[in-house]
């Protein structure tokens, strides 16, 4: 357990360290979800409420989550490095493990611009609605992680990415917006905590056989 | 009494829909067997050094490889590298992924082996195809396998990389198997114990 656990670590940890020095996956989620909303800001009629505007939110994180994810594996294809990972006698759940935790620091960074920035253009957001965001950033990274790759050893990957991830992303999204403006947010908290579960277990025991042949 | 033999083939074929990509082969390596695989382009060596790391699954015939995954080494056409970060960071990822003991003496010493040490800070993409290359089979060989297989490991080196290649093939020759696909038979004609001539199917 103690070396699965330092295989992650190892594999997250690498994945920091490519995005601090190309610097091709953060920038574009903190600037897409920024003018996204700004957008979003102008767009939304004045009298449309604030739980449209809870939408939105969903509808900018999601996006953003899934420009991250067509970027998480262009490093291990470029050069073989995922045959490296794949022939390495480690758990082989250890790349989705270390991939979906990276993602998810991606993801947590853009939030933390993200959530300010929606608070000033369009509403408060509550406990609940931030244990949801928390909550559906978990599922978005551990389901994305696993179909982004899937999608990246397909000829037709920037296609493929979203009809993969999208209807699997549909239950997080009206989790989310439950949890944001329902008034027993609780039932939607734990849809969301259940999602994660589940489809975290699922991806960590079928990555393997995305893997390989 | 025979040596164990390390690789069994019987009946190997591969299809990309319904392309055969070799006609169906048969063979054995044995636990220091040295085999030399040739073919025009497009032939399948590739493939059949795909397959036998496990990257690939034969589409009919079977193949036995007696070996955990993490026993074997293997250069491919691409480096299995990252390119933004340097031949120590790489080394260090694969070596801890690999466990290999005393793994930053390892490292060092391959580097100074394979003459990259004074460029071990140097992201990967900065490096000249040939340094790429001396890399790849740096981490080839970190975990000391009992299989390495190579897959045309001597194009893109200089004459000094080549032949310090030879020399460690010459070295690992005894105490592991190999497998090297190439189109200079002629550099392993002294360690290859068996050869195979792919032709297109």
């Amino acid at each position: 357990m103690t070396a699965y656990l330092a295989d992650v670590a190892a594999l997250a940890r690498k994945d920091l360290k490519l995005e601090l020095r190309a610097r091709d996956t953060l920038p574009a989620m903190l600037l897409f979800v920024l003018s996204t909303l700004v957008v979003f800001h102008f767009a939304l009629p004045a009298d449309a409420g604030e739980d449209a505007a809870y939408g939105l939110l969903w509808v900018a994180l999601v996006f953003t989550a899934l420009l991250g994810l067509a970027r998480a594996w262009v490093a291990e294809r470029e050069a073989g490095a995922l045959d490296g990972l794949v022939l390495a006698p480690s758990d082989r759940s250890a790349i989705w493990l270390g991939k979906s935790l990276a993602t998810l620091a991606f993801l947590v960074a853009a939030e933390l611009v993200a959530l300010p920035a929606f608070v000033v253009f369009f509403a408060p957001l509550d406990a609940s609605a931030l244990v949801g965001v928390v909550l559906a950033s978990i599922g978005i990274c551990a389901v994305g992680s696993l179909v982004s790759a899937m999608a990246a050893a397909a000829r037709g990957r920037e296609v493929l990415l979203p009809l993969l991830f999208l209807p699997l992303a549909i239950p997080l999204v009206v989790g989310g917006v439950g949890a944001s403006i329902s008034p027993d947010p609780g039932t939607y908290l734990v849809f969301l905590g259940l999602y994660d579960a589940v489809f975290a277990i699922l991806s960590w025991a079928a990555f393997e056989y995305v893997v390989t042949e | 009494m025979g040596e164990a033999l390390l690789i069994r083939a019987a009946g190997l074929e591969k299809r990309f829909g319904s392309r055969s990509v070799f006609r169906p082969l048969s063979f054995d390596v044995s636990a220091r067997g040295a085999l030399v695989v040739t073919g025009p382009n497009g032939s399948g060596k590739t493939t059949l050094l795909r397959m036998l790391v496990g990257l690939a699954a034969p589409t009919r015939g079977t193949l036995d490889v007696a070996l955990d995954r993490g026993r074997i080494g293997y250069v491919g056409h691409e480096p299995i590298l990252y390119r933004e970060l340097t031949a120590l960071e790489n080394l260090d990822l694969f070596g801890r992924l690999y466990r290999v003991p005393e793994r930053r003496e390892r490292i060092g010493m391959l580097l100074e082996r394979f003459g990259l040490w004074e460029a071990r800070a140097e992201r990967v993409g900065t490096y000249s195809r040939g340094m790429t290359q001396r890399l790849a089979l740096c981490r080839a060989l970190l975990h000391e396998p009992d299989l390495l297989v190579l897959d045309e490991p001597h194009s893109a080196l200089d004459d000094d990389g080549a032949t310090l290649l030879d020399a460690e093939l010459v070295s690992l020759a005894g105490s592991s198997a190999l497998v090297v696909a190439t189109h200079e038979p002629a550099r392993l004609e002294a360690l290859a114990t068996q050869r195979l001539v792919l032709e297109r199917a």
